[in-house]
């Protein structure tokens, strides 16, 4: 039985003057535990997955099922995290993560212990009392990280959370959040544009091409290298195997997709 | 020993922003007093009439007498009050009307020509008509104090709702936020700094708005003062008045400006 299952959704934006249809025909399912990454280039309909998911937007056609029940509000088991922190600045970093417990009315002092542990493991003791911009980037995504993860969320939807750090801070927190994901059993749904990061973290990629977004092609990640940290993975001979693959696979695409 | 060349460099540079400090202030000085002595020499010598241009020690005798026989004190009370409350009425009411449209489109868009033509009327103009409505009293005054704010107040702090990046938002729909959650944990705080922004320009524009009322309901204030010396032609009254204006409009100013800095420090926010 599958946590989550899209069933051939389809969105379409519109403007005074024009409609985008950004995605079509997208399904796919995904099981307890699993690591999906969606790859594409930008403008594929990623994010507006990943909204759909939340329950932020509704898709035009299609349905959304937790559980195999379908759902169509803003879904409680879900938590979303983005490509830059939007730590609130004028909240120190503590009432930043308590936002969620507070938005539900589940703010207490437990939660506040919770909050402090959790950030102790990613690495961030000592920061609850500062305000976010006395943080380097990769501390602030961190904190967001926490931020996503106090409200317990079953599965998590990453909308490209390392793509604004710099090379080596965003190594490591693939590694911090591999194994944050792991050590509490959650679901999660990367999106990004690196194939070395949607390899070294996933267990299955969905590679996506543009206009209308729709599903070119999924991947299974190698299971010998499912379970090592992502760091490990990419000195892996697999991943350079897959590598090629997916990297074939965008340039037939961009080479369908070109003007004629 | 190089550390310690680098500190003398930086006291040098210490010392020369104080002298120029120290240049600056006596140059204000200067001008002040250069400015008041040419005055009265000017009025004594009569190369200017001292009737209608008065002098300076004619005012400040005006002054400390009309103090000392309470025919100033009410009339300076009255102007204040009609002045702050003026200011509070309009920046409240222009920060209530920003958050309507911002919580409905439609009213929104409803409203935009309104708004448009509000925001380009001269509202001092409307002057007679509060007369005619709200009675010739500190009422009527009290509401063009209000009136000349509201809606550059709403049009300043509606652009700042909108311009909060949506990301905050969604941080917060992500957790299950209404929008009225939307608005006071993301919105509402983010545009602080422009509602303050905001009252330093309104405690301004309420000064114009009373003082052109008591010139038109013409029985108490400053203003009253101004346009009765103007009349029976005691100029020294008038210039005494808009010298008690400049200084009164200039310490609310900076009152409003300390408010301004202890709001940035305790930003409101639950
Ligand atoms: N709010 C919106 N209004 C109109 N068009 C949108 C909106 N959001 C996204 N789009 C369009 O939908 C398409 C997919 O966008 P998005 O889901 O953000 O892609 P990705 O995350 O893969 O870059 C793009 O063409 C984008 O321009
Ligand atoms: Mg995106």
């Amino acid at each position: 039985m599958s946590l989550l299952t899209l069933s051939n959704i389809a969105h379409l934006y519109f403007s005074k003057n024009t409609y985008t249809k950004a995605l079509d025909q997208i399904s796919f399912q995904v099981k307890k535990g699993e690591f999906i990454s969606l790859l594409g280039p930008s403008g594929c309909g990623k994010s507006t997955i990943l909204s759909i998911i939340a329950g932020l937007i509704q898709p035009t056609s299609g349905e959304v099922l937790v559980n195999e029940a379908s759902t169509n509000t803003s879904n409680q088991l879900t938590g979303y995290m983005l490509q830059q922190d939007y730590l609130f600045p004028w909240k120190t970093v503590l009432d930043n993560i308590l936002l969620g417990p507070q938005i539900r009315k589940q703010q207490n002092a437990s939660m506040r212990e919770r909050a402090n542990q959790l950030l102790e493991e990613v690495g961030l003791p000592n920061v609850a009392d500062l305000y976010p911009h006395s943080l380097s980037g990769g501390m602030r995504q961190r904190a967001a990280l926490v931020r996503t993860l106090i409200t317990e969320p079953e599965i998590l939807l990453l909308d490209e959370p390392f793509s604004a750090l710099d090379y080596q801070t965003k190594l490591k927190l693939e590694d911090l959040v591999f194994k944050m994901l792991r050590t509490y059993h959650k679901t999660a749904i990367l999106v990004t544009h690196d194939i070395g990061e949607a390899i070294s973290m996933s267990d299955r990629i969905i590679v996506m091409r543009a206009n209308p977004g729709t599903i070119a092609k999924i991947f299974d990640v190698p299971i010998e290298i499912r379970n090592e940290i992502p760091f490990l993975v990419r000195r892996h001979q697999k991943y350079d195997l897959l590598f090629d693959k997916i990297w074939n696979e965008l340039n037939q695409q961009e080479a369908k997709s070109a003007p004629e | 020993m190089k550390n310690s060349s680098d500190y003398q460099l930086f006291s040098a540079y210490q010392k020369q922003l104080k002298t120029e400090k120290k240049i600056v202030l006596i140059w204000q000085c200067l001008l002040l007093i250069g400015f008041f002595s040419l005055w009265e020499l000017s009025s004594r010598l009569y190369w200017i009439d001292p009737l209608l241009f008065s002098s300076p020690s004619r005012i400040i005798n005006l002054v400390l007498e009309r103090f000392a026989n309470g025919t100033m004190w009410t009339h300076l009370q009255i102007t204040m009050f009609e002045t702050i409350l003026g200011f509070i009425i309009g920046t409240l009411l222009g920060i209530v009307l920003a958050i309507m449209l911002w919580a409905s489109e439609r009213f929104s868009n409803i409203m935009d020509p309104y708004l448009v033509i509000m925001n380009a009327m001269p509202k001092v103009a409307l002057g007679p008509i509060f007369i005619v409505a709200l009675g010739p009293g500190y009422i009527s005054i009290i509401a063009m104090g209000a009136i000349i704010s509201i809606i550059i107040t709403t049009l300043v702090v509606y652009s700042a709702f909108r311009e909060i990046d949506p990301n905050y938002r969604k941080v917060l729909l992500s957790f299950g936020a209404t929008k009225w959650q939307c608005f006071h944990k993301a919105v509402f705080p983010a545009s602080l700094p422009v509602m303050i922004s905001t009252l330093k320009v309104n405690v301004g524009l309420s000064w114009v708005g009373v003082i052109v009322g008591e010139f038109l309901v013409s029985k108490q204030g400053l203003g009253y003062l101004i346009v009765y010396g103007f009349q029976v032609f005691d100029f020294t009254l008038v210039m005494a008045s808009l010298l008690l204006i400049a200084i009164i409009a200039a310490v609310m100013y900076k009152l409003v400006e300390q408010l301004e800095k202890w709001l940035i420090r305790h930003r409101i926010d639950s």
